[in-house]
């Protein structure tokens, strides 16, 4: 009855790997990371292990990709703190960029494992919230490194009975990046097998294109968002 | 009995969520899109500035009813009210 299903619709399944306890990991999880770690990894090497004066089409390229996560950090934290936080930035963007592309891009599908299905890595929510907590992570300890104890004055600036969204802000600010990003993958990934479900045939692949684009996007607003965050800490 | 009442209402609950926040973020994208087509109207030479502001705050709009599909999503296949 099913046979024109062609990719089941699993929500919430995971190959749990047990580390004894009630400790367990996502394996589907970090396979794809690591996987797309290790791509992004090997492509900095080999695109940045020779330059020269007068670039090469690779150089060219990861000039380009350079020149954009600079200009992501420069304009959120000015001239003067920009370098520091660039590489965290730039991770944060080419990491995004990466597992969001490799769910999307690598057919993923034909690879069997026992319970689960392996996908992007940014489609599970503990991806996402790790990348929002290390984002806090990152901002608190800057504004506490550059400003010292007048870190605190940030949270009764503009007048003290603010003080309390001041605080909320501090946790709503990882939690909205966190859905953002899971719900975006998320959305698309539904999208497409709920309408490869349907039509499996070239309907789905104008809102796979679709979802590419804005999969992009939503890694540049999250790293746009984290320099951001760290920006109006150390001004 | 009450299984049945809770799901049935987890179905309704998610549509409601998702069309509801859908409702706000559609006028204010529509709002955006016509604000950036009048500027580029007016000057189209800023064209590539402004389509690139314009994708960055669809995205901000976007993500609000993304959310509403979250909240829709975790009760329709992670409902902690079932079982």
């Amino acid at each position: 009855m099913y046979t024109f299903l062609l990719s089941k619709i699993e929500v919430g399944s995971h190959l749990y790997v047990n580390l004894g306890g009630n400790l367990h990991l996502h394996g589907e999880t970090i396979i794809v990371s690591s996987i797309v770690v290790a791509l992004l990894t090997l492509f900095l090497v080999i695109s940045t292990r020779d330059l020269k004066k007068v670039p090469g089409p690779l150089q060219n390229f990861i000039e380009v990709i350079y020149e954009l996560v600079k200009s992501i950090a420069f304009t959120q934290m000015g001239p003067s703190y920009y370098s520091q936080f660039l590489p965290f930035v730039a991770t944060i963007f080419l990491f995004v960029l990466g597992s969001n592309w490799a769910g999307a891009l690598i057919p993923w599908k034909l690879i069997e494992i026992p319970e689960g299905e392996l996908a992007a890595p940014t489609n599970d929510i503990n991806t996402t919230a790790c990348l929002a907590i290390l984002t806090s992570i990152t901002y608190f300890t800057a504004g506490f490194k550059i400003k010292g104890i007048g870190y605190f004055a940030r949270y009764i600036k503009p007048s003290v009975f603010l003080l309390p969204i001041n605080i909320i802000e501090d946790f709503s600010k990882p939690l909205s990046l966190n859905f953002r990003l899971f719900g975006n993958i998320v959305a698309d990934e539904l999208t497409v097998s709920v309408l490869c479900s349907l039509v499996p045939i070239l309907v789905p692949v104008p809102v796979m294109v679709l979802g590419l684009f804005a999969s992009s996007i939503q890694a540049l607003i999250f790293s746009t968002l984290a320099a951001a965050y760290i920006g109006e800490v150390i001004e | 009995m009450v299984d049945s009442l809770v799901a049935a209402a987890s179905v309704i609950a998610a549509a409601v969520a998702v069309g509801f926040a859908g409702i706000g973020p559609g006028i204010g994208q529509g709002n955006a899109a016509g604000q950036a087509v009048e500027g580029i109207a007016r000057q189209p030479e800023a064209e590539g500035k402004i389509r690139g502001t314009l994708l960055l705050s669809f995205a901000f709009m976007e993500a609000l009813t993304i959310y509403g599909l979250v909240v829709a999503l975790s009760l329709l296949f992670a409902n902690p009210f079932v079982g």
